[in-house]
């Protein structure tokens, strides 16, 4: 399914925060935005999921399919949320609940969304933990959170995330909290999942290696706005907008490209 | 000269009911006068540990720290300032006091050295915060600006080595080059040493004049930056720079290393590696490669 923003924006407080945004995510595809902190990009994926904060005043469209997200009602939307669109945050600790074993946080969504029994969303849940390659997916299944490391608690919030089977897959910065040999494996692990299960992914990061190394099409935004939208090959080797440019020069090693 | 010297150090967690923790199982690294130094692993591996032993806040096991021809001991935090160490930690809430406004916190830095020429707003603006922010409280900056205050505050007791653990891990993105930076040339400016820990190698690699790699406890491979980016020689610092993805546009996906690092109360046999190394010999299993500066059997020096 395609996920088509257009014109979107969003202010708050009288303060424009996005000022007029369009980006097309596509079944199969990691479309990666990139920018500051500030420009929107956290604010795009929060307006998709219909989670902006309280009076934030919004216009423009997100189709999903046939649907205008921005005009579903609240209890369509809220089907939406959890269902065909998902989520995973920068911190699994915001997806996770501490006291609650990871078994019950998995099957809670599934039965509350695609309304299973409790043995089949058991079945589902310990072949989701496999599927993020959790190591003894049987018992991890009756483990909390504090008893994995941080990129196990990453692939366990990605395994919440997919438990409804969502089309749409909106990552805010899922590696930027963890090591990098983690973060390869979970960069890994969303590229796989992407690829076989044809979910469009909205990729947002910082770090321009993680979206070389995974994204199919790179937006840059700035200031509320997206300047450059493009092939990641295009993106991050011709840079069209100067903007991008000093993004790309500013990086570490900028004199090695 | 060295200003810090670190010899055969071995920390250790002890908790009741629990296996002891050797966190630093003897580690050896020195910093000099103007040398920026990154220590980098992955978490867990025992950066903080030795951090907070040379601040003197753990315990030293075994081995010894010397700063300034002096050994450390442990010390109360006021002891410290008059040492010369002074410590930036992740979290800037956590060290500063949420009540008290910012130029009252750098005053307190700038009285233990009895600096009466400098003023709070002076020690802002090097930090590039404009002067009149002094007056403020903790909770009205950004994450970025309050670590800034935080080093301010560091700054003010003229430390001779300044530690950072972590520094930049809780800011955004875009904040977390700038403050490295800043703090690289802080220090340097003041000939101070900087002790830099990050679990981010291309942020170190932009500020490190040398690079310690760090795993389970021990020091791996030490070197020069550039040198160590362009050849790293130990199979954990090839996995670790072969993890960072690059921004060539090419849609590469990093290596993974395999398996998760190992519990230190109970580290394998051997190389502490060896579970996890590609190139694994027999002497591995065995014998300890507990040499400098690459410590693994391929690089055992002649
Ligand atoms: N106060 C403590 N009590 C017991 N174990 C600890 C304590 N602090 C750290 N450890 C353990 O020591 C090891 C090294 O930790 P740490 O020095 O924090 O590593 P790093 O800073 O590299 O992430 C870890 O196994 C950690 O769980
Ligand atoms: S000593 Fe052996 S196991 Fe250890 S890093 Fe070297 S080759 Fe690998
Ligand atoms: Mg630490």
């Amino acid at each position: 399914m395609t996920l088509d923003i257009g014109g979107l924006t969003v202010s708050i407080g009288g303060k424009e925060i996005l000022r007029g945004v369009d980006l097309r995510l596509e079944a199969g595809r990691v479309h990666g935005l990139a920018g500051e902190s500030g420009s929107g990009k956290t604010m795009t994926g929060l307006a998709v999921l219909g989670l902006l904060p309280h009076g934030a005043r919004v216009s423009g469209a997100i189709r999903l399919g046939e649907r205008d997200l921005l005009t579903l009602p609240p209890k369509e939307l809220n089907r939406v949320r959890g269902g065909e669109v998902a989520m995973v945050f920068q911190d699994p600790a915001t997806s996770l609940h501490p006291m609650l074993t990871i078994g019950k946080q998995l099957t809670e969504h599934m039965r509350h969304h695609l309304k299973l029994g409790r043995a089949e969303a058991r079945a589902r849940a310990v072949e989701l933990l496999g599927k993020v390659r959790i190591p003894g997916p049987e018992e991890a299944y009756g483990r909390f959170p504090h008893q994995f490391s941080g990129g196990m608690r990453q692939r366990i919030a990605i395994a919440i995330a997919l438990a409804c089977s969502p089309k749409v897959l909106i990552a805010d910065e899922p590696t930027t909290a963890l090591d990098v040999t983690v973060q390869a494996g979970v960069l890994r692990l969303l590229r796989g999942l992407c690829d076989e299960l044809g979910l469009a992914v909205l990729l947002v990061t910082h770090d321009l290696g993680v979206m070389s190394a995974v994204a199919d099409e790179v937006s840059v935004m700035k200031d509320g706005l997206v300047v450059e939208s493009g092939p990641r090959g295009q993106v991050l080797r011709e840079p069209a907008h100067a903007y991008t440019r000093s993004l790309l020069d500013s990086l570490p090693d900028a004199e090695l490209r | 000269m060295t200003l810090l010297s670190i010899d055969d150090l071995v920390v250790e967690h002890r908790s009741p009911g629990r296996p002891v923790v050797r966190a630093v199982a003897g580690a050896s690294l020195t910093v000099g006068p103007g040398e920026v130094v990154g220590l980098v692993g992955e978490s867990g591996c025992g950066k903080s540990t030795l951090a907070r032993a040379v601040c003197g806040l753990n315990p030293i096991t075994e081995g010894s720290i010397t700063f300034d021809g002096e050994p450390v001991t442990p010390l109360g935090l006021r002891r410290r300032r008059l040492t010369g160490i002074q410590m930036v930690f992740q979290d800037p809430y956590a060290s500063l006091n949420p009540r008290r406004r910012v130029g009252d916190q750098i005053a307190d830095g700038l009285r233990t050295v009895r600096d009466t020429a400098t003023s709070p707003a002076d020690l802002l603006e090097r930090v590039g915060l404009p002067r009149e922010f002094a007056g403020r409280h903790p909770h009205e900056f950004s994450g970025g600006q309050r670590q800034r205050v935080a080093i301010a505050r560091a700054l003010a007791a003229r430390p001779r080595l300044l530690i950072g653990d972590e520094p930049i891990s809780a800011l955004d993105a875009s904040a977390q080059a700038q403050v490295a930076r800043l703090m690289r040339d802080l220090a340097v400016e003041s000939g101070a040493g900087l002790l830099f820990i990050s679990h981010d190698l291309s942020v170190v690699r932009l500020i490190a004049d040398r690079i310690v790699v760090m795993y389970l406890g021990r020091i791996v491979e030490v070197g020069d930056t550039a040198e160590v980016w362009a050849d790293p020689r130990h199979p954990y610092t090839r996995a670790l720079l072969g993890a960072v993805p690059k921004p060539d546009g090419l849609g590469v996906l990093p290596a993974e290393l395999p398996g998760d690092v190992p519990d230190p109360a109970n580290p394998p046999g051997g190389c502490r590696f060896h579970p996890r190394c590609p190139l694994v010999m027999d002497v591995c299993r065995e014998k300890d490669p507990g040499f400098g500066p690459v410590a693994c059997w391929l690089h055992e020096p002649k």
